[in-house]
């Protein structure tokens, strides 16, 4: 008899969701599902406002990665404004998103995945989180939480305030980066390089200890996708599409993302609010892509920073072409910490950060505009299409956990396989489960289920409905 | 002109015949909220936020519209009022679609302050939650009908200031809504001289100029103050 086990709700990532894992007559897992289950409505509100306004409402659809709407919004509205933005304004945005990209690393690396990986799957659910972590290294846990408030601080010294900031406007930014700010940014950057050191001596033990989950958390052959600059250097707010296999091969480099269209289809499931966008030239059986950290050092060939890109080396040799294991995106994630923060500390002495030409002016010169940038959970779509006066008549955003969708599934049914074995659901393999999808930092936007406190539920439940085994806890 | 000597909060004051209470009130050092007052235009009393009690008369009479007589007896805060007006304050945020947080006046916005200064935590009425359009066929400036709540500043300087009489009220009750000229849109209007006055009158961020972010939207009232003062006191000093 097929059975269905439901894990609802998955906790500690970033919004709503549960996974069915389908079960056969002979009590192996044949399929596993990852839902999704709230819905937004961003694309449908957003229909009629002024486009001029959407760098304040699509921060909204989450407090984790604001800026990462904030700032695909506002270069979706220098497309449709057609304007090259203020050189200084580039690179203050560029320095906001670096700030987003150190946050939101360091609240998935320490808040959300650590209690796993370092207190151990089996330790009980109760102290497996981030107060958890607390008691057993006090130390560790507060460089963690003082690492991301490092990065928010980044986002309020130039946004005014830490979440929601409405600072990149359609053709550039607000305001520059004030000489207080940057002794604020100056003086703490010694103690944050000294944190992702200690996180990455952590995380190599960890490893070691940890190679069966390497082998099994989401490692399988897929495409990755990240921006690149013009010379394969890691991008997170300019440059290009590169797609690259799983060998390691470029398939298609140097995509115009404005026109994504052209080589990402969408498709919709019934079972998940989240789309899955796929490859369009491999249609959606073999189009599958990963986005975020893992792909993003994938596809690019250096970080362009001396620290960062040892580290890449290393990253590098852990896979045969490309690095496919999901377990690695704590890895990718730790070294795009370490790029942020050079890139971080190079920019402190750029004097254009402190220009007042920051805005271009501009009217309605362009009546669809793609604004795109590298969200930390990967790449980020706004896709606008304007009347004349301005105001939007279509929306379409593709953001970075529905590109992962596809692989979240795989990885769910691959982890499922291993641990599941008959009616037993033992509560190591449940959190296995759910740290697969971890791995990815999912952001189903919103609401930040940091404690871990949620209730979860399995069920395996029979064709026509029967509860076989009903394991709750929390 | 006679004076008139009245009391307000237990305090005697005397003013001019024909001044209004909310004239006497401010002149006092009392600050009653008010929407629909802008300093430089006739008063209409459209917002009922500057109610006050007046001994030996049951309802709630406006400070803006209501004139002074001899031996008044005015209270302007009470729980009564206070409760008015709360519910004043709930009846225009449900009537329309006000979102402070994505909204081009965040922070400099009138209404939002007076929800805050009265306590307003929550509204306890269901949003209407119409569909009320944006007007952005203006070369320079916006209008959201979705955050407007008919103080009718706007007509009364486009009227009474500028003189171009471009902006009026249309329909009644819940369907009331501003228009330009004819009801066509703003960026057809032929009497509309561009000049801007309008969206520096409005407490919200109903008019707005194009291409206003979230919060970036600031409202220069000491300007029409400038203008009318100019004007009928010949003072040129702002």
């Amino acid at each position: 008899m097929s059975k269905r086990i439901v894990i609802d709700p998955v906790t500690r990532i970033e919004g709503h969701a549960k996974i069915s894992i389908f079960m056969d007559d002979a009590g192996n897992v044949s399929d596993a599902i990852f839902h999704v289950v709230e819905f937004r409505g961003f694309e449908k509100f957003c229909e009629g406002r002024p486009y001029s306004e959407m760098p304040g409402i699509t921060p909204r659809i989450c407090g984790i990665c604001p800026v990462s709407h904030l700032l695909a919004s506002a270069k979706a509205g220098d497309a449709i404004m057609a304007v090259n933005i203020p050189p200084a304004a580039d690179k203050l945005r560029r320095l906001m998103n670096l700030g987003q990209f150190i946050q939101s690393h360091a609240l998935s690396f320490f808040h959300l995945s650590a209690p796993d990986f370092l207190m151990g799957w089996d330790t009980p659910q109760a102290q497996r989180n981030v107060f958890g972590l607390i008691a057993a290294n006090a130390d560790l846990a507060r460089a963690g939480i003082r690492l991301r408030q490092f990065g928010q601080e980044i986002i309020e010294v130039l946004g005014g305030k830490k979440i929601h900031p409405a600072w990149a406007v359609p053709g550039g930014v607000r305001s520059p980066l004030t000489e207080e700010g940057r002794a604020k940014i100056r003086a703490w950057l010694p103690e944050t390089f000294a944190t992702t050191q200690v996180a990455f001596d952590l995380f190599k033990k960890t490893l070691t200890r940890h190679q069966h989950e390497v082998q099994i958390f989401g490692n399988f052959p897929s495409l990755f996708m990240g921006l690149v600059a013009p010379d394969g250097t890691w991008e997170h707010h300019g440059g290009k599409l590169r797609f690259t296999d799983s060998s390691g091969s470029i398939i298609a480099d140097q995509l115009d993302p404005q026109k994504y269209y052209e080589f990402i289809g969408e498709s919709v499931q019934n079972s998940s609010y989240l789309k899955s966008p796929y490859y369009l030239p491999l249609g959606l059986a073999d189009g599958m892509y990963r986005v975020g950290p893992l792909a993003r050092l994938n596809v690019c060939e250096q970080m362009g920073v001396p620290r960062a890109d040892a580290e890449l080396k290393n990253f590098k040799q852990m896979g045969r072409g490309a690095v496919t294991s999901s377990f690695l995106y704590h890895y990718a994630r730790l070294i795009e910490i370490l790029a942020s923060l050079e890139y971080v500390e190079r920019y402190l002495d750029d004097p254009d950060l402190f220009s007042d030409n920051l805005r271009a002016d501009a009217g309605i010169n362009s009546l669809r505009g793609v604004g795109v940038s590298e969200a930390p959970r990967g790449t980020l779509f706004h896709d606008y299409t304007v009347d004349a006066n301005g105001l939007l008549q279509k929306v379409n955003l593709i953001v970075a956990t529905g590109q992962n969708n596809l692989a979240m599934n795989q990885t769910v049914a691959q982890i499922a396989k291993h641990y599941v074995h008959g009616k037993d659901i033992p509560e190591p393999m449940l959190n296995r489960i759910e740290h697969g999808i971890r791995c990815y930092d999912p952001c189903l936007s919103c609401s930040t289920h940091a404690v871990g406190q949620m209730p979860l539920r399995v069920q395996l439940i029979a064709p026509d409905g029967t509860v076989l085994n009903d394991v709750a806890r929390g | 002109m006679a004076a008139k000597t009245l009391t307000i909060d237990g305090k005697e004051v005397s003013a001019e015949e024909g001044a209004t209470i909310l004239d006497v009130a401010t002149d006092a050092g009392i600050k009653l909220p008010t929407l629909c007052h802008l300093d430089g235009v006739y008063d209409v009393g459209a917002c009922s936020l500057c109610l006050v009690e007046v001994a030996g008369m049951n309802k709630l009479l406006p400070a803006c519209t209501t004139k002074i007589s001899e031996g008044m007896d005015v209270k302007t805060d009470s729980e009564r009022l206070r409760k008015y007006r709360r519910m004043t304050l709930e009846l225009l945020f449900a009537e329309r679609n006000h979102v402070c947080a994505v909204c081009v006046a965040n922070g400099h916005c009138e209404l939002q302050t007076l929800a805050y200064s009265q306590g307003m935590d929550h509204v306890r009425y269901d949003y209407s939650t119409p569909k009320w359009s944006v007007d952005a066929t203006h070369r320079l400036f916006g209008m959201d009908h979705n955050r407007c709540i008919l103080c009718a500043r706007c007509v009364r300087v486009c009227w009474h200031i500028e003189g171009a009489g471009t902006k009026n009220v249309s329909g009644r009750g819940a369907r009331a809504t501003i228009i330009t000229d004819l009801n066509q849109p703003w960026g057809d209007s032929e009497t509309c001289t561009a000049c801007g006055k309008c969206v520096m009158s409005c407490p919200t961020g109903a008019l707005f100029h194009k291409g206003s972010t979230a919060a970036e939207m600031e409202h220069d009232r000491d300007k029409l103050e400038f203008i009318v003062n100019a004007r009928e006191k010949k003072q040129w000093l702002p």
